[in-house]
């Protein structure tokens, strides 16, 4: 990761490990908030606030677009493993991905910061 | 580039931790694909209700109290904890594999991500299988 610079398979696989392991930081920290729910309404309630804080709003973002690239990725990843011809097409695979990934997270983004620029703009 | 099946034979690797002849390197091969799989759409889907359909300002104890008085959701929500935890620490310990290499550090590494595992295991699957509902 750190030695060798590739072409598009190359940084197809480290977005793939840099989002998985991004994602899987969050899963600990929301496994610890939704043990919260044993503990009561108000200790929950209050975790739950932190998460709407512009700057978290921002953050579940970037987590929504972590889970998208992985999931779509992993897509590409199990048809070149099962399918011969998926291999010879793996880089426009590859675009397909990223193509799908910010068509899709333009209007995500705008509907999940709708909150965050309605409070900048005070409308 | 692209990570290919193993093969179930005798497994010849430089690290003396990969016992030969263990299968566990095609089991978990087989694990990432088809958890992945189930994540695509569990994943995805508790994204989609919980930031699309539904959002920050709505979810609260009560409506995670009410969402799980469904049996059905609790199942979700435990499949989702069970595949996305085993994924993603199944990932962790390839990251590991691949740039831990000192004998002692890989059985330190390796033992925190299994404890780590259980840990956040027991806690996600205790949190979701026991919540009782308050009784106003």
């Amino acid at each position: 990761m750190l030695s060798y610079r590739g072409r598009e398979g190359y940084w197809a696989w480290v977005l793939h490990r840099v989002s998985g392991l991004a994602v899987l930081l969050f899963l600990l920290v929301h496994i610890v908030d939704t043990a919260f729910m044993g503990f009561g309404r108000e200790l929950y309630n209050h975790a739950i606030d932190l998460y709407r804080q512009p700057i978290f709003r921002v953050g579940e973002v970037f987590i929504f677009a972590g889970v998208l690239y992985h999931a779509l990725n992993g897509l590409r990843i199990i048809a070149i493993d099962f399918w011969d011809g998926a291999t010879r097409i793996q880089r426009e695979l590859w675009y397909t991905v990223l193509t799908l990934f910010v068509g899709l997270m333009l209007p995500i983004t705008y509907v999940m910061l709708k909150p965050v620029y309605t409070l900048l703009l005070g409308a | 580039m692209q990570v290919t099946a193993p093969a179930a034979g005798p497994i010849v690797s430089e690290s003396s931790e990969r016992v030969a002849g263990s299968n566990f390197e095609l089991w978990s091969w087989y694990f990432f694909r088809l958890s992945g799989l189930l994540l695509v759409f569990l994943a995805l889907g508790h994204l989609v209700i919980m930031h699309l359909v539904n959002n920050v300002d709505t979810i609260d104890y009560d409506w995670v109290a009410a969402r799980w008085a469904t049996l059905g959701w609790r199942m979700y929500d435990w499949l989702l904890l069970s595949l996305a935890l085993l994924h993603g620490m199944n990932g962790l310990r390839v990251v590991v594999d691949d740039y831990v290499h000192r004998h002692g550090w890989r059985v330190v590494a390796m033992s925190t991500l299994w404890t780590l595992t259980l840990a956040f295991m027991a806690l996600g699957t205790l949190a979701v299988v026991t919540f009782q509902p308050p009784g106003r």
